[in-house]
């Protein structure tokens, strides 16, 4: 090992970990909230025909194409402390600005759009034949979605949340926007690694979170293929 | 039993189809594209017609006039597909046993381990669809269909996808299930064998209409000369007793009225009836008693019509106590023998020519 670069410089500070922890659980809760609202979205875009659909597609993806302050300012106005929905959310107790659920709100919304996609692609790809031999075997709608479209779209749903959860830990704009960077409620590590970088001397740690930040996103990625491979086997691919 | 009156339109094909099933097997024949893969569908409720209705042993599953659709899930009508739809997620068993689950308790009345016998799918219980052959998965599929113990079974042209062997092998296993099982089967195809063989009772669907019902053999006697059967397609159904199922080779006599037919395997006892179809293009004609001739199938008639279709020319023979026999020729041979209406001719055929799926025990 260089002498330049101590044993020491891979121990991680007490504040850093803090980051790390703190971006895990929004990152976690944020995948798991919207995770059936996610599902519920993808397969009725992929399978069902209804007024406005056009309309609820565009929404969903727009916060992949607006730039990620703009959808963290919309939030900050309809579920901010003065926003259009905030006094009533906490009048029930339900607060998000400056909140890590304020976090994990932001972060949601930003990777439902790529959740969405994976898994609206996975619905799409069931041979439509299979619902209409389920239901001639009696199961109705709901029990095809369950024990066909749901099982079958599995490694699609799977590699969506992934997605979702790996945005997740990278969100920055829309939830600095919307809940700002407070350490241990809303720093997560991107934004402490941009706060590291406006200190001097703040260099050290900003490596040591990319180097947290590559490994996890490395890991999802490879999760994901490793998952993608699995099914594609397991399936035999023709039916 | 199944009543159907319906009609639809889609963009410019119009259909309009008004049959009625019976016991055993009923087939909708037609050529592709002639609308009875879309009757199918309307049946199982997959398509909604624009008037009309399907009745199921009276009760109604669709009725425009008075607004009753009974969902696909509800109707307990099943269905065989083409290509099997297996699902390939669950194992052959789970996949058997999947509209069982969905079937009133009441009436589960078909038995798991006597399907999986009847269609020899035993060994097959534990592995993934995606594994099988396709012969194998279509017989997973009509097991599934049948474990759902569906009111009506609906076969849409189950045979088409596989090759020759698959087919002949398959063929009385949906045999065994019309007599071993008591669930009446409506089947869609366009092979005259197979309908032949199967149905009881054929309905003839062209352009999106019915253009008759009935009997097999009275179906493609008389659709021999409509320009709904390729000359290729055209066949006769012929019932013959057995005569001695018992002969060398494994061969079988068998006599009609007209004449002796040889055919190969045993059709069932000695003195039951068989049904046998021949392919009008495997048809010789003679003046002469045929002798010294490979061909032992002989058939003795009067020609009742002639049809030309440019070079080639259909010839109708009329036979004692049963259908006439269809024999194309070209117009040359039939300058070269004179024939005419009224002339005799001896028919010939060979055995070999007829394959597992034109022979078949006439159930009547």
């Amino acid at each position: 090992m260089p002498d330049y670069l101590p044993a020491a410089f891979f121990e991680l500070s007490p504040a850093e970990w803090t980051a790390i922890l703190l971006s895990l659980r929004i990152a976690i809760v944020a995948t798991l909230v919207s995770l059936p609202f996610g599902i519920v979205t993808a397969y009725a875009l992929a399978r069902c025909q209804f007024p406005g659909k056009t309309l609820v597609n565009g929404v969903v993806h727009l916060p992949l194409v607006l730039p990620p302050v703009v959808t963290g300012f919309v939030l900050l106005m309809l579920l901010g402390r003065k926003g259009v929905f905030g006094p009533s959310l906490a009048e029930i107790g339900i607060v998000f600005s400056f909140r890590w659920t304020g976090a994990a709100v932001a972060c949601a919304v930003m990777g439902f759009p790529l959740m969405v996609r994976a898994m609206r692609l996975s619905f799409e790809a069931i041979d439509r034949r299979l619902d209409m031999a389920s239901q001639t075997l009696g199961a109705n709608r709901i029990w095809t979605f369950l024990l066909v479209n749901l099982p079958l779209a599995a490694p699609g749903i799977i590699v969506g949340a992934i997605l979702a959860f790996a945005k997740a830990l990278g969100e920055f704009g829309a939830t600095i926007t919307f809940v700002s960077n407070i350490p241990g409620e809303t720093q997560t590590i991107s934004a402490a690694i941009y706060s590291y970088t406006q200190v001097p001397g703040g260099d050290e740690s900003a490596m040591r979170l990319t180097i947290v930040a590559v490994i996890i996103a490395f890991s999802a990625l490879t999760a994901s293929e490793i998952i993608q491979w699995r099914a594609h086997k397991r399936l035999g691919r023709a039916e | 039993m199944i009543e159907v009156d319906v009609r639809l339109r889609l963009g410019s094909f119009s259909l309009e189809v008004a049959f009625a099933n019976g016991a055993g097997v009923t087939a909708l024949f037609g050529q592709s594209g002639s609308g009875k893969s879309l009757t199918l569908g309307i049946v199982a409720g997959l398509m909604k017609p624009d008037a009309g209705y399907v009745r199921l042993d009276g009760e109604a599953l669709v009725d425009v006039a008075r607004n009753v659709f009974v969902p696909v899930s509800r109707r307990r009508v099943g269905l065989v597909f083409q290509d099997s739809n297996l699902f390939p997620h669950l194992s052959v068993k789970q996949n058997l046993l999947y509209g069982r689950w969905f079937a009133p308790r009441g009436e589960r009345r078909i038995d798991f381990d006597a399907v999986v016998e009847t269609l020899g799918i035993g060994q097959l219980i534990s592995r993934s669809p995606t594994r099988l052959s396709g012969g194998e998965r279509q017989r997973v599929a009509i097991g599934r269909a049948l474990l759902s113990c569906p009111r009506l079974l609906l076969l849409d042209e189950p045979l088409a996808a596989l090759d020759m062997q698959r087919k002949l092998e398959i063929l009385p296993l949906i045999e065994r299930v019309r007599d071993e099982f008591d669930v009446p089967i409506v089947y869609v195809s366009h092979a005259v064998e197979e309908v032949a063989r199967l149905a009881s009772r054929v309905v003839v669907i062209d352009g999106g209409q019915v253009k008759f019902v009935g009997d097999p053999a009275d179906a493609f006697n008389r659709l021999a000369n409509s320009p709904a059967m390729s000359r290729f397609d055209r066949s006769s159904v012929l019932t013959a007793s057995v005569d001695d199922a018992s002969a060398k080779y494994g061969l079988t006599k068998l006599r009609h009225p007209s004449g002796i037919i040889w055919i190969e395997g045993s059709p069932g006892q000695a003195g039951g009836a068989a049904r046998v179809i021949v392919k009008a293009t495997d048809v010789v004609l003679s003046l002469l008693p045929p002798q010294e001739i490979s061909a032992r199938s002989v058939l003795w008639g009067r020609v009742a019509n002639i049809q030309f279709e440019g070079p080639i020319a259909t010839i109708e023979i009329e036979l004692k106590e049963d259908g006439p026999l269809l024999a194309t020729i070209t117009r040359g041979a039939l300058e070269d023998l004179s024939l005419k209406e009224g002339s005799h001719v001896y028919a010939l055929f060979k055995t070999a020519a007829l394959d597992e799926r034109s022979i078949g025990v006439a159930n009547a």
